[in-house]
């Protein structure tokens, strides 16, 4: 479903991607682990097509096609869905218009016909339930003074209602306290589907208490440096991430090749 | 393609009320004078009381110079190479509505106002002003029924010279400003209304004024009475051809509540703009005013996206205690446009309130600027004032101002400020498309949601055209 082939990609002009390659299958959700600066969410930033980031080498295919020469707009038609670490506000936009137009925009874009209001607000409500959302938070801005958590259920919520084939989670557990986490993970596995593949991104280890990856990556310095199953979040936990630091990372990617 | 560059295609939208209209028009030579100024008053047959007040205020004009306190640039305009009068010739008397010339009519349709009652929206009654005169009112009888007046300004001083000698400058005298003295020397048309006591108006009332003939000048006066415990909802809207010369547009509007009555004044402005590089465009230099007597409530809003260069504060005079006034304010500049925009609220009377929402869009090169004046006479025991000015910039080429005056002469009082400033970020827009909206359904949606608290205010009917309004003087989408 996803291939990517020796990605390189800079931002302002630093090189932050090094080389990487990741094959994600359907139905499969990798976990992403690293280090802070490790390059994890430029590689989410770079395959949902955000203009800040230069991809300057390797490729990148969704269902055989190029993803890097989509537009976002068309990439997310494709089933594309990043959900963001730091989701933005719209002030004055409410929440229910905003997810109204999106989905009726890739709708259109698959040649579907668009939802009218009391059908979407139907389907809506009903996928709100998934992470306990206050109905309330149907009419207000687009994360207009949402605390941290209601922004992360709002990011589950867009996820539900888009449907997404390929959904992205950046650091969806920071800043969430035990109980908004057990939540949103919650949602998040309750999305999961045989067609549906996941990327989630997470630099910590206790997300994945919730969710349980098919795959594990770790990144470091731009790349990936080695790859396991769930035990190897579980020793990460134990040795943390100075222990990939510490080893040469050609010698982890030669590990990482090794395991898979 | 980056998004600045898609910014800039998105900014850079066609005018669409940009069509002349063929039409034999009577016109008074160029120039002003006294001799120009007798001529428009006798070709309206007007009394000679009327005659002699824009013969003051002529006189009075003379003594004024421009103001160049506006936070705007223009080149000197010379108003001796202006036609201060220019009327569409009827074909014959109007005998009914039926008889407008068709060329008119069809103007007005392409402008999506017929002039048919039957076709026009159901409850809104328009007076039509096609450059220097008023050619049409809709539902005039029905509004007669409840004793309403609603008429052109000509016809008011025919048949209503009582109500319009009271109140003709009494809220905006003759000499207040420059622009307000040349437009009461010249002034040609516009609209009148008068809600009696206590009546509740059942329907919209409506001017849409339309600028057609070149090197004209537009300087229409509405004068809006609502008697004690009267109601009325009223709304203006204005286009113009696209022209390569800059058209003078001085008008000048007066409310006036009296005790316990409601007047709720919209604007939807979208005089031409100019070109993008600022060539041609409407100067709209309007004093528009209105005095509250006690617990009367004038309200404000406007949505102003055309004019090359806007000058203009909608103003409310708190006379009577207990009265409120509001003013509700979207301006959104692009291309050259220039913007200096506000209100101004007198507090004379005691417990009165006022709320001032300002919320300013500058794009492309546009300069949007707020100017403001809260005043709290010595006696506004009690007074309250609530001011709150948004200002949104769309790429980097462009600039927003706020000036907030305030003088507060009794220590009761209450007035509040607050000022933000914020930029369509790079990171809404990325946000909006991974959902799958398309760059510059974003844009408009982004600014929509800006304006929401104002175009709330908005009557219905209104607020969704003033919306896409917004989308299209961005937009490059212009059927």
């Amino acid at each position: 479903m996803l291939r990517i082939e020796g990605l390189k990609a800079a931002v302002a002009g630093k090189p932050i991607l090094h080389g990487l390659d990741l094959e994600v299958r359907p139905g499969e959700l990798h976990a992403l682990m690293g280090p802070n600066g490790s390059g994890k969410s430029t590689l989410a930033g770079v395959l949902a097509g955000n203009e800040i980031y230069e991809v300057t080498a390797g490729r990148v295919t969704f269902d055989g096609e190029d993803l890097l020469g989509l537009s976002p707009e068309k990439r997310a038609a494709r089933g594309v869905f990043l959900a963001f670490q730091y989701p933005v506000e719209i002030p004055g936009v409410s929440n229910m218009y905003f997810l109204r137009t999106a989905l009726n925009a890739l709708r259109k874009a698959r040649g579907e016909d668009p939802l009218d209001a009391m059908d979407f607000l139907a389907v809506a409500r009903e996928r709100m339930q998934i992470v306990k959302m206050d109905p309330a938070f149907a009419n207000r801005g687009v994360n207009e003074g949402f605390s941290g958590g209601e922004k992360k259920r709002n990011e589950i919520v867009q996820m539900a209602v888009l449907e997404p084939r390929l959904a992205i989670l950046d650091e969806i557990d920071s800043g969430l306290d035990i109980d908004a986490l057990r939540v949103v993970a919650e949602g998040v596995n309750s999305l999961r589907s045989k067609e549906r593949a996941m990327i989630v991104v997470t630099h910590y280890q206790r997300l994945l208490d919730y969710i349980r990856p098919d795959r594990v990556h770790v990144m470091a310095a731009g790349r990936i440096v080695t790859s396991g199953g769930p035990e190897l979040a579980l020793a990460l936990e134990e040795k943390g991430y100075g222990w990939i630091e510490k080893e040469p990372p050609q010698a982890l990617a030669a590990a990482g090749e090794a395991q898979r | 393609m980056n998004d600045e560059a898609v910014l800039r295609e998105l900014t850079e939208g066609k005018y669409k009320y940009g069509f002349v209209t063929e039409v034999e028009s009577d016109q008074v030579p160029k120039g002003l004078s006294e001799a120009i100024i007798q001529q428009i008053s006798s070709r309206k047959g007007e009394p000679d009381w009327l005659l002699e007040w824009r013969l003051k205020a002529y006189r009075h004009w003379l003594t004024l110079s421009e103001p160049t306190w506006p936070n705007v640039h223009y080149p000197k305009i010379d108003y001796q190479d202006i036609v201060y009068y220019s009327a569409p010739k009827p074909k014959k008397k109007l005998g009914s509505l039926e008889e407008v010339d068709p060329e008119l009519r069809r103007a007005f349709e392409k402008l999506g106002i017929p002039l048919a009652e039957q076709a026009r929206l159901a409850n809104v009654a328009v007076d039509a002003v096609f450059d220097s005169v008023s050619v049409a009112t809709t539902f005039k009888d029905k509004l007669a029924e409840q004793g309403i007046i609603f008429c052109s300004f000509s016809d008011a001083v025919k048949h209503h010279p009582e109500l319009v000698r009271r109140y003709l400058g009494s809220v905006v005298p003759a000499t207040d400003n420059f622009f307000a003295a040349l437009n009461s020397a010249v002034f040609s048309d516009g609209s009148f209304a008068y809600i009696p006591k206590g009546v509740r108006c059942p329907m919209e009332l409506s001017t849409y004024f339309r600028i057609n003939a070149s090197e004209t000048g537009q300087f229409e006066r509405t004068l809006i009475v609502a008697d004690e415990g009267a109601r009325v909802s009223y709304l203006e809207g204005c286009t113009a051809p696209v022209r390569d010369e800059n058209q003078l547009h001085a008008a000048v509007v007066e409310l006036v509540a009296l005790r316990e009555a409601e007047i709720k004044y919209s604007t939807v402005q979208n005089w031409y703009p100019g070109d993008e590089e600022g060539k041609g465009g409407i100067y709209n230099f309007v004093t528009k005013r209105g005095k509250a007597a006690e617990r009367a409530k004038i309200s404000w809003t406007q949505v102003e996206t055309g004019s090359s260069i806007t000058w203009k504060y909608p103003s409310c005079i708190l006379q009577g205690d207990d009265s409120v006034g509001e003013f509700y304010s979207v301006a959104l500049t692009n291309h050259r446009q220039q913007a200096d925009t506000g209100t101004k609220m007198i507090h004379i009377g005691k417990r009165t309130r006022s709320t001032i929402v300002s919320k300013g869009i500058s794009a492309g090169r546009g300069q949007n600027t707020y100017r403001g004046l809260v005043k709290v006479m010595k006696g506004a025991v009690g007074a309250r004032n609530y001011s709150q000015c948004d200002s949104l910039l769309i790429g980097d080429r462009c600039g927003a101002h706020t000036f907030p005056y305030i003088e507060v002469k009794n220590p009761t009082a209450q007035v509040e400020h607050e000022a933000t400033t914020s930029k369509i970020g790079e990171d809404q827009l990325f946000y909006c498309r991974q959902r799958g909206i398309a760059e510059e359904d974003a844009v408009s949606m982004i600014v929509n949601g800006f304006a929401r608290q104002v175009l709330k205010e908005l009557p219905m009917e209104f607020a969704v055209e003033a919306q896409k309004l917004l989308g299209m003087s961005l937009e490059g989408s212009v059927g």
